[in-house]
């Protein structure tokens, strides 16, 4: 009989499963769950770009790409970034595309994490920062965000964060799960505090499409020297409503870029082709498909923030991402407890904040990818728990 | 037209049920705003009713829907909007529609049966002045009405994968 345990590589056993993994297996023996658990968004992805995936398959374009990824679409993402941010990246050299977002963090850490090495992470933030330092051998430094501070990352949290063994900051704005967002003003303070290092700046833009109010969003590569120290993050998922045709991208300097091709190159080969084709036409005519669907998202945050707030919780205003982040104390209940009780009593999925990160506790996250119609009975049934709960 | 109107507009065409306080806390407007908004509209007649989406056939099958083409000579005093002002007057009639192509009024008519709608056809529509032919074709079955579906429900069909 083998012994697993001990052939296992440790610091893989070692990794926690996610805590919202609970929540959703409860979810799932459930009916008639109304779930504002989930990140992925509830729009179909738009037509003319499935018709483009079609086209692809119909014309037998399945090969492997070029290991950076199609070279039109590399074209495409760098006249995004012109078009948007004045951000100039070469197709050539400096981005890669990659199988969504997600491997492009796990390649942006491995890339330069070194044993021992230092990772700052602010939290809360997405789940796979951690173990992905973790395994990367890096140790993960996390620093707490706070609700008065609108969950943004301050220079001085960050400056007390800094030591000698820092190689890297993870940047994870506009944020899931709070929903906040860094304005430019926020990411030139952290800026000065990173210039003159070697620190290198993860930033995590996948939700930059889903800022809502007057102001675009903005990229730290956008602030004076800081590109030439960022590796930016972004991909299909939630812009388009892409999730499954797992497509992502990595801006960044080319000899960052060259190194991760490597590892990319011999764990992926290339990211998938009909979905890079997909991408193209994405790129090319979704301005309007993401302009509709933030306008229908812009509706759904107001409404949720405004009824959480009639329920007499407090909740601040996300400006980013689709998710509202209310502080659940006031019901005496742990995150957990919350969580696990509104789904069995009220058959409302959400997940509990501290699933991204110890401060999270005493928040839950509501993401609002659902028709306003199943969030309207969603609040209803919150209202009811809440109600039920207090009188207890 | 201004964007919050569109907004209130579009809330109230998914669903003619959400109330002000709903809509108020949609679009972040006080709900008397709301109120009066729709007050306006309603008066103005861009709103110009709320009804129920019923699917018939599940009740009883003596509901007939027909889409009548009807092709039109108009003559002075008798053009297109006039005889368009006479068919919408008839109770059995659902919809008029001016259409471009290949014929000139889309008329949908109701009935309790094939030969009632078709006997409205021949004794009502046929025979009025200038009409030049009609053609009638009968709805078989309904697979959405104003953008409701009627023979499947959105399901939710994302798993629980994404955190
Ligand atoms: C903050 C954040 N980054 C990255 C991802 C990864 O998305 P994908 O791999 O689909 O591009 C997600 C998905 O939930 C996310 O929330």
């Amino acid at each position: 009989m083998i012994n697993y345990d001990e052939i296992l590589n440790s610091s893989v056993v070692n990794i926690k499963p996610s805590g919202i993994r609970k929540f959703f297996d409860i979810a799932e023996q459930m009916e008639n769950v109304i779930s504002l658990g989930v990140g992925e968004p509830d729009f179909k992805t738009p037509w003319h770009i499935r018709q483009a995936g079609i086209d692809a398959l119909e014309k037998s374009k399945t090969r492997y790409t070029s290991n950076r990824g199609l070279i039109e679409l590399r074209k495409e993402i760098s006249n995004y970034y012109k078009r948007k941010y004045k951000l100039k990246y070469s197709a050539q050299e400096e981005i890669l595309v990659t199988v969504g977002g997600s491997e492009a963090i796990d390649l942006g850490i491995r890339a330069i994490i070194n044993e021992g090495d230092e990772v700052i992470i602010p939290e809360p933030s997405f789940v796979c920062y951690v173990p992905i330092v973790k395994m990367a051998g890096g140790v993960p430094v996390i620093v707490n965000t706070k609700a008065e501070n609108e969950f943004r990352l301050t220079a001085d949290e960050l400056k007390s964060a800094i030591t000698k063994k820092t190689k890297m900051l993870i940047l994870p704005f506009p944020n899931n799960p709070t929903g906040a967002i860094m304005e430019r003003q926020d990411l030139e303070k952290i800026a000065e505090v990173l210039k003159g290092t070697n620190i290198i700046v993860l930033s995590d833009e996948i939700y930059s499409e889903l800022t809502y109010g007057d102001k675009p969003h903005t990229s730290i590569a956008q602030i004076d020297d800081m590109k030439e120290r960022t590796i930016l993050i972004s991909g299909f998922s939630k812009a388009y409503s892409m999730t499954g045709w797992r497509l992502g991208y990595i801006l960044c300097p080319a000899p960052i870029c060259k190194q991760m091709t490597k590892i990319h190159q011999f764990g992926i080969m290339s990211s998938p082709t009909v979905s890079q084709f997909a991408a193209i036409e994405a790129l090319k005519n979704g301005d309007e498909d993401i302009a509709t669907m933030r306008a229908e998202y812009d509706v759904r945050r107001t409404y949720v923030v405004n009824e959480f707030r009639k329920m007499g919780l407090s909740v601040f205003e996300p400006k980013g991402a689709f998710y509202v982040f209310p502080c659940i104390k006031s019901s005496g209940l742990s995150s957990d407890e919350f969580c696990e009780r509104l789904l069995k009593e009220k058959k409302v999925a959400t997940v509990p904040g501290n699933a991204f990160g110890e401060c999270g506790e005493g928040f839950i996250r509501v993401s609002y990818c659902n028709s306003l119609g199943n969030l309207k009975i969603a609040l209803s049934r919150i209202k009811e728990f809440l109600k039920e709960n207090k009188n207890g | 037209m201004n964007k919050k109107l569109e907004k209130l507009f579009k809330i109230l065409e998914e669903d003619a049920r959400y109330t002000p306080a709903d809509i108020a806390s949609m679009l972040g407007e006080s709900e008397e705003k709301v109120s009066e908004l729709i007050k306006q509209a309603e008066k103005e007649k861009i709103i110009c009713g709320y009804k129920a989406i019923i699917d018939w056939d599940k009740v009883s099958d003596v509901h007939v829907t027909a889409l009548i083409e009807l092709k039109v000579i108009p003559q002075k005093n008798l053009g297109f909007e006039e005889i368009a002002e006479r068919i919408m007057k008839m109770d059995e009639v659902e919809s008029v529609y001016l259409m471009s192509g290949g014929y000139d009024l889309s008329v949908t008519v109701k009935g309790r049966s094939f030969k009632e709608v078709a006997l409205f056809v021949a004794k009502r529509l046929a025979v009025m002045d200038n009409i030049e032919s009609t053609a009638t074709h009968f709805v078989l079955r309904r697979y959405k009405e104003v953008g409701v579906k009627l023979i499947e429900s959105d399901k939710d069909d994302r798993g629980t994968y994404s955190f």
